[in-house]
Formats: C-alpha cells, structure tokens, sequence
C-alpha cells in the first residue's frame, strides 16, 4: 500500500515543458519477467523534444529496465511505447554505466562504429567522427586505444559515439556512477554545455540526488517492489547552469525536495 | 666539489632511493637469468650425461654420448632433414586445416544453436577418443598415406581451436552487444565488428595448444602408419633406426622433433603477441 508522499503525488510538469513537442510516450507499461518478477508497474512518461529528464530511486526501482525498454532492447509486457511519428535511423544514442568500448579499436573507430554500421566508410564520415571526438574534448586522442585513457576519457568517447549520429534522443544509464566526484562534476558540467550546443532530449538514470537536480528539468521519482513511478518534480531553474547553481538555495531546495521523494520511495520499499 | 655544486647534482639527477635500485637489480637479474640458468641446466646435463657414459663404459647401442648425438646429427642430415620435412608439412597442413575447421565450426555453433546442439557433442566424442585407437581404422579406409596423416593430426589438433573460439565467440561484452542491437546491426556485422575481435585473443590461446597437438599428432599417426615406402617422416626414421639398434640416430631425431615443437610454440607465440599488443591486457608490461 502506498504510504502518503506517493499518493499526493501526481505528474506535474512545468508549464514550459507542456508546450514542447511530444518525442516518446510510454503508456501503462508493465514488464515482468519469469512471469512473476514485477520490474515495473503502471509507468507512464512523456518525453518531450528538449527535455532532460533524470528517473531516479534505490536500485531495483526498474529505472533500468524502463531505460532498456524505451532503447527498444526489450518489450512492455503490458502498455505500449511509441515515438511520436515513428523512430528514425540514428534517432537513438545509448550511453551505458561502463564506457562499453571495444579494446581492439581505437578511439575514432569506436566512435565511428554506429555509422560504421549503416554501412557509412570511415572516409565519408570522418567528419562527423572528429566532429563528436571535438565536442567532448577529446580530438586529440582519435589514434589512441581505451586502454591509454581514464575512466573519465573513456566515458568521454562513449558520449561522443552516442551522439556521432546526431540523435533526437540519448539514454545514460547510470554512466558516471563510476567516476569519482571531481571527474563526475566536470562531465555533469559538460553534458549540460554540449546539450546546449546540440540540443538533444535526454532520459538519465541515476541514483544522486545531486547529479539529478543539476542536470534535469524534470526528476522522476521511483520506487521499488514493484518498480513504479510515485513522484514527478520539475526543475524549474534555466539553463545554463553553472557551479553558481550548484551552491544556490534554490539548488540546496530542489535537493530536499528530491531528497524527500527519494525518502518516501525507499520507505515504501521497506 | 663544494656543497653547493653537490646539491646542484642531485637535484638535476632523477631521484633513485634504495627501493628503485632494488627493484631495478631486481629487473636486470631477472633478463639475464631468464636465458642464462636454463642454458646453464643445459649444459650441466649435457656435462652429466657425457661422464656417465664415459665413466660406465655404456656402449653406443644403449645409451651413445652426447658427442655421438650431435655427430650423427651432422653426418645424417640429409636422411633427417628429408624426414624432418615430411613431418613439418603433416603438422602444419594439419594445423592450417585445425584452424580452418575449428574456427570454421564455432562461426556456425554460434550463428545457430541448433547446429551446436547437434554437432558439439560429436566433437567432443572426436576429441576424447584417443587418436591411436582410431588411426589404424583411418589407414584402412584411406587411400592416400598423406590424407591418412593428416586426418589424425587434425583429429588432435582441431578441438582446443573449436571450443577456444566459441568461448570467445561467446564472451563478447553483453553491453556491446545490447549496444550492436540497437544501432540494428545485421548478424555478418555483429560477426565481423564484435565477435571475431573478441575471439581473437581466445582463438591465438588455442592455436598455440593446437600447434603442439598438431606435432604429436602427425607423429603418432606416423607411428600407427608404420613403415611404408617414401615420405617417410621423423617418426619413421626413428622406428627404422630401432629396429637396428641405431640409438644415435633415434636421439637425433628425438631432439629435432623436440626443437620442431619448441619453434612451433614459439613462432605461435611471437604471433599471438604481435596480433594482441596494442590492445589486449596479456600483451602489456605494467609498471610494478
């Protein structure tokens, strides 16, 4: 039975994000697995062009398996997932919680590999290719193995292979859990400067509440057993944010009140 | 040298405190033994098994000196180097085709389970019946004394290959996997991109047990054929000179199929290293 936070909660986007175009619509999904194991319930989620929306809670919460089932890497038991006017090539970018690059390659032709895969030469695309390794800073290293760079730059170049086809829209799982904090700042940092740039949607699984309030405008809260969604908050503050967000009390707010949800989501569990 | 011009020094030099030159001795001593000691057991055993017979009196048709090895070696050069041809084409024909239908055979396993499930466990019926036991029903049946050498080296040889490759087939990252689906990889694609790369340091680690095998196959196999007419190889000569009574001449051929192996796991290795260097954590050094 729910306990009282989860039944005030009801979606509340902000006004800003109404008005956006609809990209994907996840209706009334249910996934079980083994035909008993409830991952998620009743999870309901419009994403919409421009949004970065973070879906955060304990771990068995379903975020992750939500996220695998909007990649389209498995199927809604019940509901439905459909991309407002069909899914394109390249639509998708997928960043994972490890970098996920292949050691026997080097860094461009890892970043390479999603065009590689439509068929694209690296002579036709070699522009693309540096053009992303620029974006996260690392054009320098196109030659180099995985093995030479840090958790940071790894994770670095498997940003620029999700983003390498210019998706409308990226999936993060978890990808900088791994990293220590000074290095998940400045990649917090930077995925905000290059969304900027590029202007992609973004649904990213976390389980900080830190990390969410600074990146998203709209934080879904989960709970777990059965994976569910119990709260929706909007982030109202504008982009760009910068470290001057990180120390504000407007931040220092958003935290408690995420904070809060995120409470209330592990004591149901319980 | 005056204070000043000391500290100078010392600052300008890269700093080595006990642990570093240590650790370097350490290193040095470790280069050199490496060829050094067994050279030296070499030779000690060499040393020993010269005085034993010299000192016993051990006449050359039981156990020749090694003196008399080597001589025999030289003076029957012609007759072992024929042989020792023989031999190296068997093993490595036999390999060529171990890695052709071993690798050939975990492609299909994994491209479809039910190829696997009806194949796999008569590979592994082929793997563990013991060649000898099968050869002289393979001579019986085949014509050709080559083709017949040949199967029973591959019958030894192409396992390790088969079920290295498919491990490595297999263990492909799952997140790149996950990752190959959603670009819409076709199956070729997830093939060639993902898994032959990720078999490839499995597959070089079968090669080399199967690069050995493929020696001890051949000759087995040369053993179970027997004495029979030309091309004959180094198992052969070593039969023949049995019969009579030539010791010598079966050391030395003992001793050339031994150094045969030895260059086989070595040039095996040599290419293992040079193919996985860039990438892989077996080829690398690390810093300790």
């Amino acid at each position: 039975m729910p306990s009282e936070p989860a039944r005030q909660a009801a979606p509340a986007p902000s006004g800003a994000a109404a008005a956006r175009p609809p990209l994907l619509r996840m209706q009334g999904v249910d996934k079980v697995f083994n035909g008993d194991v409830v991952a998620l319930k009743g999870m309901s989620l419009d994403v919409r062009e421009g949004d970065f929306i973070s879906l955060l809670g304990p771990s068995g919460c379903g975020k992750s398996t939500a996220l695998r089932l909007l990649a389209g890497l498995s199927h809604p038991s019940r509901g439905r997932i459909a991309w407002d006017g069909g899914q394109e090539e390249g639509d998708l970018g997928v960043v994972f919680q490890e970098p996920t690059l292949m050691p026997w390659a080097t860094v461009a032709q890892n970043v390479w590999l999603p065009l590689r895969l439509r068929g694209k030469s690296y002579a036709a695309v070699k522009d693309e290719v540096l053009e992303a390794l620029r974006l996260v800073g690392l054009e320098k290293f196109q030659t180099a193995y995985p093995r030479e760079l840090s958790g940071g730059m790894k994770m670095r170049v498997s940003i620029a292979r999700a983003l390498v086809t210019r998706p409308r829209l990226v999936l993060m799982d978890e990808p900088f859990a791994a990293l220590d904090e000074i290095t998940r700042f400045r990649l917090n940092d930077d995925l905000l400067a290059l969304r900027d740039r590029i202007g992609c949607t973004v649904v990213f699984v976390t389980h900080s509440v830190f990390e969410s309030v600074f990146l998203s405008d709209r934080i879904v809260v989960m709970a777990a057993r059965p994976g569910r969604v119990i709260r929706e908050l909007a982030v109202d503050a504008p982009y760009p944010r910068t470290d001057a967000f990180r120390t504000s009390a407007e931040y220092a707010a958003y935290c408690r009140d995420a904070s809060d949800a995120l409470h209330a989501a592990m004591g149901d569990a319980a | 040298m005056t204070l000043a011009e000391r500290d100078e020094s010392a600052a300008s030099a890269p700093t080595i405190d006990a642990d570093e030159r240590a650790r370097r001795r350490a290193r040095r001593l470790e280069r050199v033994g490496k060829w050094v000691l067994p050279v030296l057991v070499m030779a000690l055993a060499l040393l020993a098994w010269d005085r034993i017979v010299v000192w016993n009196d051990i006449p050359h048709y039981t156990l020749p000196g090694p003196g008399l090895v080597f001589r025999t070696l030289i003076e029957d050069w012609a007759i072992l180097f024929d042989a020792l041809l023989v031999t190296l084409q068997i093993t490595l024909l036999a390999l060529l085709v171990a890695v052709l239908g071993g690798v050939g055979l975990a492609v299909l396993f994994t491209q479809s389970r039910w190829m696997e499930m009806s194949f796999y466990p008569y590979a592994v019926i082929l793997q563990v019946t013991p060649v000898v036991a099968i050869a002289p029903l393979i001579f019986i049946y085949v014509d050709s004394r080559i083709a017949g050498l040949l199967i029973c080296a591959w019958l030894v040889a192409f396992f390790p290959v088969l079920s290295n490759t498919t491990l490595g087939l297999n263990s492909a990252d799952h997140n790149l996997r996950d990752l190959f689906r959603i670009y819409g990889a076709t199956r070729w694609q997830r093939l060639r991109f993902l898994q032959l790369p990720s078999a490839l340091p499995y597959f070089l680690g079968g090669l080399r047990i199967a690069g050995g095998l493929s020696l001890i196959g051949a000759v087995v196999a040369e053993y179970v054929a027997g004495t029979g007419g030309i091309g004959s190889g180094l198992a052969f000569r070593i039969l023949e000179a049995g019969y009579r009574l030539n010791i010598p001449r079966m050391f030395a051929a003992l001793i050339l199929i031994a150094a045969t192996g030895v260059l086989i796991f070595a040039a095996l290795s040599l290419l293992s290293h040079l193919m996985l260097r860039k990438w892989h954590e077996s080829a690398m050094t690390r810093e300790r």
